[in-house]
């Protein structure tokens, strides 16, 4: 910054970059980068509106998305993000199981590095990987879901399809249910709800409710009509098939019987309410085919603005902003 | 630190650019104003309002957010980033005469940026470049075919616009050392 | 060759000395601790003051790894982590590779032990061949080779038949069984203390309940069967609550807890490092209750012994994914400085209980000569500097291995020296030792 100027400080002045180098959790974030990103997505989500959709904000930039476990989904979503702002995008699927060993991930983030990307999008089956690949490389890393940990682009897209109906996050109560114990989809909207406002309820079988669930600042029941009473936004979550293995519930029937979001259900819930699932579904076990496709569905606006966020985020962590994202 | 346009004088100077619009261009018919964000964006519509007034005729209007299309030596400007904010252009450019509107003219990077994204938005017929003011300092080959005010000034100088609809003032202010 | 140890504080519990003593070393053993002995041809050697002179330390829960996995730990460079961390001896347990259930294995360890000349050595054997759970070892011939107690330390005995059945074995020859405890179905595939923590950071978790769910069982089984059963690396209230009542009614149970347990929690999951795998062990690190009820538990007797549960892991293993490492810490150089940080300097314990702690009783538990200062006890001697500024450097370990979460701690106590067999073997140059010591 140049000589100081005399200027009237009413108050700090808004954000525009966010302070660091990496995107590893929605638990980092402020209240106010968070907006930050929301906001941004805007701007970005009429990129997508245009003939012409690409800018080049990102050019010259070389994206990796570092990808361990399959996701059409969301790699897909990054990728059209990147080749919109113009980067050059790279996708490295590894083949992996807890099986085979292979290289490991340090050593992969090292012979990556050398490479030098400008940034790396890591999806990986195991929590932290993304912390472990943030201390190794100097690559702004992004994290794409890592083992049960966070899926921080999810909650924002999320967010900002919640803002784009609701035009707010304080205040509205937030259903979400299902399998809460196994989420990263959970955990980052947890802490982006609470952070924005919202009255976050969650609601799942008792064997599927992490522990000390209330420290998080939200409400937890088993009882779905108590979690669904008067919400403004039901979040299904996904049942994993082989969670009948471990005995977290007896069967998808049953499953379905208790917790499946149905119309019926879903009548407790605001006349407003809206219907939200951060896909792929499992269609009559979480939630009722005419709920995913009636009219509160918002289920594919989600995947329309998983671009517009994930813009917002590269940008926002690409420097991009001027100096102060390098911080 | 001195203001070198007040408010009346802005008044003046636009009401004076919307007579040189009608006059260098034929028909308006064809005419579209694209306003670079923020305050070129408010200069537009003033400007708007100027040639409804002069000639009756609403010119459509847009507004141009150049944030995703600055280069690497904008970026790396003194001074506050502005967020990135949406560009509404609601009506087709495509066989357009646009009129670009900006606030202060200097490198020609800004334009450079406007002009890059104008072109992604479709193919006008000509774009020509409205500043209301020209500090000079071109590093770019950017002239403005309309321009407010010829103001000279040195690299160690700033020139700050404040308009009503984004500062609650209008004043044109020249002072020294960076921007507040 | 005799030594005369002149002046400094002695702390014998065994014979209830705690106080300015001599103590007079001929050759290997211990010859006489008295006021003002006369020197009598003994090399004289002035204890300054400051430094407390104690039986030697038994550090009876020890990977040495070797045979099997010499890149992270051999008995060379593990009996030398020992003395440096003033152990006089070091029980190895016996998850090696081949695992230490037959004699060669247990002579091969011996063997090792006595080309490295430095801390004892006293091999823990398997409860089951291969420590698969399924057949018996030869316990005898284990006994016979030169093994103190049994354990299948790793995992827990798997069946509680095959436990009652090795405890009654075992106690023919009044050796005890040391247990892992821990329900393997409870555990699944857990790396983490369950708790807020683990569920922030996605970590899958175990309950403390886990391990308590094996301490009943085995208190429960020395009742049936009248043998002396010890409780591994203990972590969890619920452990101790069962081991209270256990002794209470009088039964043959025993415990000992690792220094980290009753330092660290399980916040430190995520802070100061998230996903250190430095702070990945099996017990896991636990809950601020859970860490404070093992303090407790040292303070009001509950727990017998102080062990590191020493478990050495190279580099690499630990430079991964925090699920994919493997559990455990090093600790034979960092367990006498926080014993005496955390335990002795914050007023928890004295000194005479730390003694107890970590020379008395794992000397009785194990039954091997050693934690008392009496004349003809083996001249095995560590030597305190309560007050010396430690700061722990992961780099300069003398393990092979430098896994843990300690590096850079700025700790309140210290060994000045391990002396063996009438030895000195370790002498800290920072502890103002003086020379012929």
């Amino acid at each position: 910054m140049s000589a100081p100027v005399t200027m009237r400080v009413e108050e700090a002045p808004p954000l525009t970059a966010l302070r660091r180098k990496d995107l590893l959790g929605i638990a980092d974030l402020t209240p106010e980068e968070i907006s930050l990103v929301l906001d941004t997505a805007e701007a970005m989500k009429e990129v997508g509106e245009r003939p012409i959709k690409k800018v080049p904000a990102l050019r010259g930039k070389t994206v990796v998305n570092l990808f361990f476990e399959p996701s059409t989904r969301t790699r897909t979503s990054f990728e059209i993000a990147e080749k919109r702002l113009s980067a050059d995008t790279l996708n490295i699927a590894v083949a992996s199981s807890s099986v085979v060993k292979g290289e490991s991930l340090a050593d992969t983030a090292l012979n990556l590095e050398a490479m030098h990307p400008d940034m790396i999008v890591l999806r990986h089956s195991s929590s932290g990987a993304c912390h472990l690949l943030s201390r190794i490389c100097r690559s702004a890393i992004i994290n794409a879901g890592d083992g049960m940990h966070e899926h921080p682009t999810q909650a924002l897209l999320d967010a900002f399809t919640i803002r784009e109906r609701k035009k707010r996050l304080a205040g509205l109560k937030v259903a979400i249910i299902g399998d809460l114990l196994h989420s990263r989809v959970l955990r980052s909207n947890i802490h982006l709800l609470t952070k924005m406002g919202s009255d976050v309820w969650v609601c799942g079988p008792p064997t599927l409710i992490p522990a000390d669930i209330a420290r998080f600042g939200v409400r937890a029941t088993s009882n779905v009509d108590e979690a669904v009473a008067g919400a403004d936004v039901v979040m299904l979550l996904r049942i994993q098939l082989e969670r009948m293995e471990g005995a977290f519930f007896p069967s998808l029937r049953e499953y379905f019987n208790v917790f499946g979001m149905t119309e019926a259900r879903l009548r407790r819930a605001a006349r407003d309410v809206i219907i939200m699932h951060p896909g792929p579904m499992n269609r009559g076990v979480e939630i009722a085919s005419e709920v995913a496709d009636g009219p509160y569905s918002v289920i594919l606006d989600q995947v329309a603005n998983g671009v517009a966020v994930r813009m917002a985020v590269l940008y926002l962590l690409s420097g991009g902003a001027g100096d102060e994202a390098a911080a | 630190m001195s203001v070198v346009m007040d408010a009346d004088r802005i008044g003046r100077t636009l009401t004076r650019i919307a007579h040189e619009i009608l006059e260098r261009n034929r028909g308006i018919d064809d005419l579209a104003l694209v306003g670079v964000r923020t305050r070129g964006d408010h200069l537009a519509r003033r400007l708007a309002r100027g040639l409804r007034e002069i000639a009756g005729t609403d010119v459509p209007t847009g507004a141009l957010d150049i944030t995703l299309y600055r280069d690497d030596l904008m970026r790396h400007a003194v001074g506050p980033q502005p967020l990135v904010r949406r560009t509404e252009i609601s009506f087709s450019i495509d066989e357009r005469k646009i009129l670009l509107v900006d606030d202060v003219l200097y490198t020609g990077r800004t334009t450079r940026a406007a002009l890059d994204a104008l072109i992604d938005f479709g193919r006008p017929r000509s774009i020509q470049l409205i500043v209301l003011v020209d500090r000079g300092h071109r590093e770019l080959p950017i002239k403005a075919d309309y321009v407010g005010k010829n103001l000279p000034t040195s690299v160690e100088e700033s020139v700050q616009v404040y308009l009503r609809e984004s500062d609650g003032r209008d004043e044109v202010v020249l002072q020294q050392g960076g921007p507040a | 060759m005799k030594r005369l140890l002149k002046g400094g504080r002695v702390i014998d519990p065994a014979n209830g000395i705690d106080g300015r003593r001599d103590v007079l070393i001929d050759g290997d053993r211990i010859a006489r601790v008295d006021h003002d002995l006369p020197a009598d041809g003994a090399a004289v050697v002035e204890v300054p003051a400051g430094l407390v002179i104690c039986p030697g330390f038994i550090d009876m829960h020890v990977h040495l790894r070797e045979p099997g996995h010499e890149h992270k730990e051999t008995v060379a460079t593990g009996t030398a982590a020992a003395v440096a961390g003033g152990f006089t001896a070091v029980a190895c347990m016996p998850n090696t590779n081949p695992v230490n259930d037959n004699a060669n294995v247990t002579a091969y360890i011996l063997a090792k032990a006595a080309e490295a000349n430095l801390a004892r050595v006293y091999p823990i054997g398997a409860v089951s061949r291969g420590s698969n759970g399924e057949l018996l070892a030869d316990i005898a011939e284990l006994r016979q080779a030169g093994c103190v107690a049994i354990t299948d330390d790793g995992r827990p005995v798997a069946t509680a038949l095959l436990m009652r059945r090795a405890m009654e074995y075992a106690g023919m020859f009044g050796i005890p069984l040391i247990e892992h405890c821990e329900d393997p179905s409870l555990k699944g595939d857990a790396v983490a203390h369950e708790g807020y923590h683990a569920a922030a950071l996605g970590l899958r978790g175990m309950p403390g309940a886990c391990e308590a769910l094996g301490v009943e069982r085995g208190i429960l089984l020395s009742e049936v069967t009248g043998s002396a059963f010890h409780v591994a690396h203990m972590s969890a209230r619920a452990s101790l609550r069962a081991v209270r009542n256990g002794k209470n009614s009088g039964i043959r149970v025993t415990c000992e807890v690792a220094p980290h347990h009753f330092t660290l929690t399980d916040e430190s999951l995520g802070s100061p490092i998230p996903y250190d795998t430095h702070t990945k062990m099996n017990p896991p690190l636990r809950e601020t209750v859970d860490r404070d009820a093992m303090l407790s538990g040292l303070a009001d007797g509950t727990i017998d012994a102080i062990a590191s549960d020493h478990a050495p892991h190279h580099y690499d293993e630990k430079h991964v994914e925090f699920d994919r490492a493997p559990f455990g810490i090093v600790g034979l150089e960092t367990a006498v400085p926080l014993s005496l940080d955390r335990l002795v300097h914050t007023g928890l314990i004295g000194l005479q209980r730390l003694v107890q702690l970590l020379s008395v009783n794992p000397a009785r538990i194990l039954k091997v000569p050693g934690g008392t200062l009496s004349p003809g006890a083996p001249a095995d001697i560590t030597i305190l500097a309560p007050d010396l500024a430690v700061r722990v450097q992961a780099a300069q370990l003398r393990s092979r291995s430098k896994n843990t979460p300690f590096d850079g701690w700025e700790l309140r106590g210290g060994v000045a020296a391990t002396i063996v067999s009438g030895r000195t073997l370790y002498v800290n140059p920072a502890a103002n030792v003086p020379d012929g010591l």
